[in-house]
């Protein structure tokens, strides 16, 4: 029953890997391998705060829009919620279309003040 | 009627009822590679110690025509056995009778055996495998989770609780689960999950199979909701009968002792485990093991945050709780998963009075915004919190690196250890020396004309100085500085002389640690 994980036997490759100056030879694990790299809040882009789809679609590429206008309509957990305008400006991209299926944090228009 | 009609008429009934779903669902049962809820039960316990209650229990739904229909034991197995002579409660659901599903009588009985472990003061062992709630008994069967839970809450520190998945476990179930002490999953059989793959596709329009989501292998790596992955049913029972060699009955017992035995020093020679560059990696279990009796190192969460080594073992025959970091791993640093992990042990240690031996090799806690956006100042404060609460003997070992908020978290004195050991390689410092001399020479060797060679010379002079286990034993904050093959002598020692410890602490409802 008892497996033998003698792991350092087992011609593991060991990276290096920094923290305060000195660097170190270790594995790295999943977890620290797959986080995701940290993106600075753009206010230009308004994401999908959960996967969803889009029923509605209220605005173009080009149009000028007031802050509070309802852009378009992100159904998520059977709730349709109104993607609002953040402030006045125009509407730079629209990156989806009525009918799609949007996963979380998408960009879903781009907004220029 | 005679009492031999009588007893005839009694087995009969018997035979009715052990039959659970009856011969096609057990077939079926068994295409799935699965045992069944009684076979699992005969198979952990001892031959012949099973002895079942409840097993006329008749459901109680009367909508949906379920009142015309008999589930034999309303698909749960409930009862008392032993394991290697140690005492326990069990209970099984039965996937073979309306799939394991949980309607009021059901929660009853498991609700009932709790009650039991819980006045017998001897542990429960629940084995999960179940569709989830009796949708057609409605609230009543939120009502039964809700009981057990409850319950679950209630044992959390009394009895040792024990969870067995053994197949589907989905939605609220999932919950007693979570709330009990070690949970025991098996590659392609185990699936736990709050909402399931077609909830998430139809409402989110994610796809992803059952095992991608709550498979054992995502249990026991990414989630921490597993402690105890096997590779079949047979492998995890024997896991489980492994686990409570090392488990008192309840928290006001010791663990059993066992008969002394001395380490295999032949395999694991204590000087030749650590290498003498500090920022070499080597595997700390080896350390664990060239200490513990027999060599023998039974870990806890062996596939998440293997950063951080958790485990039990034994010195001298009695239990012991081994945290120890794993510079083989991210290079042992804490971080939000390893801090995490190793507190709700120490916390189980404490509860069941089994002493703590921390063996300390780290840089620090990981730096990174994923760290900090994370948590990591919430989450690492658990592990000061559950040391610093921790009333049972703490040894604590350093080997190398303790640098930082490293040093004060792995058990130090200030947080109570009752005995602080270093090696002759351990550093203690409030950074490695790399670090420290890039900031408290930063001028110097910014304005030097060779900045590089004045940096190597500043990093070896904080080195010669601070890179070393004098200065805290100046301090006392070391109680001895030891020879690494001394370890175990002084571990037995320690631990001998710690074993009437009491510590009194302010009294108080509970603490309210960073969960």
């Amino acid at each position: 029953m008892e497996k033998d994980k003698n792991l350092i036997d087992k011609e593991v490759v060991f990276t290096e890997f920094v923290v305060d100056d000195a660097t170190y030879k270790t594995q790295l694990n999943k977890m620290y391998m797959n986080r995701k790299p940290y993106e600075p809040f753009n206010p230009s882009h308004l994401k999908s705060f959960m996967p969803g789809n889009i029923p509605e679609v209220h605005v173009k590429e080009g149009d000028e829009v007031k802050e509070g206008d309802i852009l378009l309509i992100l159904e998520a957990m059977k709730m349709k919620n109104h993607i609002i305008a953040p402030f006045d400006g125009k509407i730079t991209a629209v990156n989806v279309k009525v009918g799609d299926k949007v996963p979380k944090n998408h960009i879903l228009l781009e907004i220029k003040p | 009627m005679s009492i031999k009609h009588k007893t005839l008429d009694l087995k009969k009934r018997m035979q009715g009822a052990l039959l659970g779903g009856g011969q096609k669902a057990i077939e079926k049962q068994q295409s799935m590679g699965k045992m069944t809820a009684r076979e699992r039960i005969v198979a952990l316990l001892d031959p012949n110690s099973f002895h079942e209650y409840d097993l006329f229990v008749e459901h109680a739904a009367r909508d949906f025509d379920m009142d015309k229909k008999h589930l034999p034991g309303d698909g749960v197995i409930t009862g008392t056995g032993t394991i290697g002579g140690f005492p326990v409660c069990i209970y099984a659901q039965d996937f073979t009778v309306a799939g394991g599903s949980l309607g009021i009588m059901h929660a009853r009985k498991i609700s009932k055996i709790m009650d039991h472990a819980m006045n017998l003061k001897i542990p429960i062992i629940g084995i999960n495998d179940s569709g989830g709630a009796r949708i057609q008994e409605g609230v009543n069967s939120l009502a039964g989770y809700g009981e057990i839970f409850y319950r679950n809450t209630l044992a959390s520190g009394v009895i040792p609780q024990i969870s067995v998945i053994l197949g589907p476990c989905a939605g609220g179930a999932v919950y007693s689960p979570a709330l009990t002490d070690f949970v025991f999953v098996v590659d392609k059989i185990s699936k736990m999950f709050i909402t399931g793959p077609e909830v998430i596709k139809s409402v989110l329009g994610e796809e992803i199979s059952m095992e991608e989501l709550g498979g054992a292998r995502v249990h026991s790596e990414i989630t921490g909701n597993a402690h105890f992955f096997a590779e079949s049913e047979q492998e995890c029972l024997q896991q489980i009968k492994k686990l409570v060699t090392y488990i008192p009955w309840n928290n006001s017992k010791k663990a059993d002792a066992f008969p002394k035995k001395a380490p295999k020093t032949r395999q694991y020679k204590i000087d030749n485990i650590i290498p003498t560059d500090p920022r070499e990696p080597y595997d700390v279990r080896d350390v664990i093991r060239a200490i513990s009796d027999d060599s023998d190192f039974f870990e806890v969460q062996e596939l998440f945050a293997a950063n951080m080594v958790i485990g039990f073992g034994r010195i001298n025959g009695e239990t012991v709780g081994f945290v120890a970091n794993q510079p083989m791993v991210l290079a042992g640093v804490l971080d939000v998963d390893s801090s995490d992990k190793a507190a709700r042990f120490i916390r189980f240690c404490n509860a069941f009075n089994i002493p703590l031996v921390t063996l300390v090799d780290l840089p620090g806690y990981l730096p990174g915004i994923d760290q900090e956006h994370a948590g990591v100042i919430r989450h690492g404060a658990k592990i000061l919190y559950s040391y610093s609460e921790a009333t049972v003997p703490k040894i604590t070992i350093i080997l190398r690196k303790a640098y930082g908020g490293g040093y004060i978290a792995m058990c130090s004195r200030h947080l109570r250890a009752d005995f602080v050991f270093a090696w002759p390689t351990a550093e203690i410092a409030v950074m490695g020396p790399e670090g420290a001399a890039n900031i408290i020479f930063r001028n110097e060797i910014k304005n030097a004309e060779n900045p590089e060679q004045v940096r190597q010379e500043k990093v070896e002079e904080y080195k010669k100085k601070f890179a070393n286990p004098y200065v805290a034993a100046a301090h006392g904050y070391i109680d001895a500085v030891i020879e690494p093959n001394e370890t175990r002598r002084f571990v037995v020692h320690a631990l001998e002389v710690s074993s009437q410890k009491s510590e009194l602490r302010p009294t108080k409802k509970h603490g309210i640690p960073p969960f």
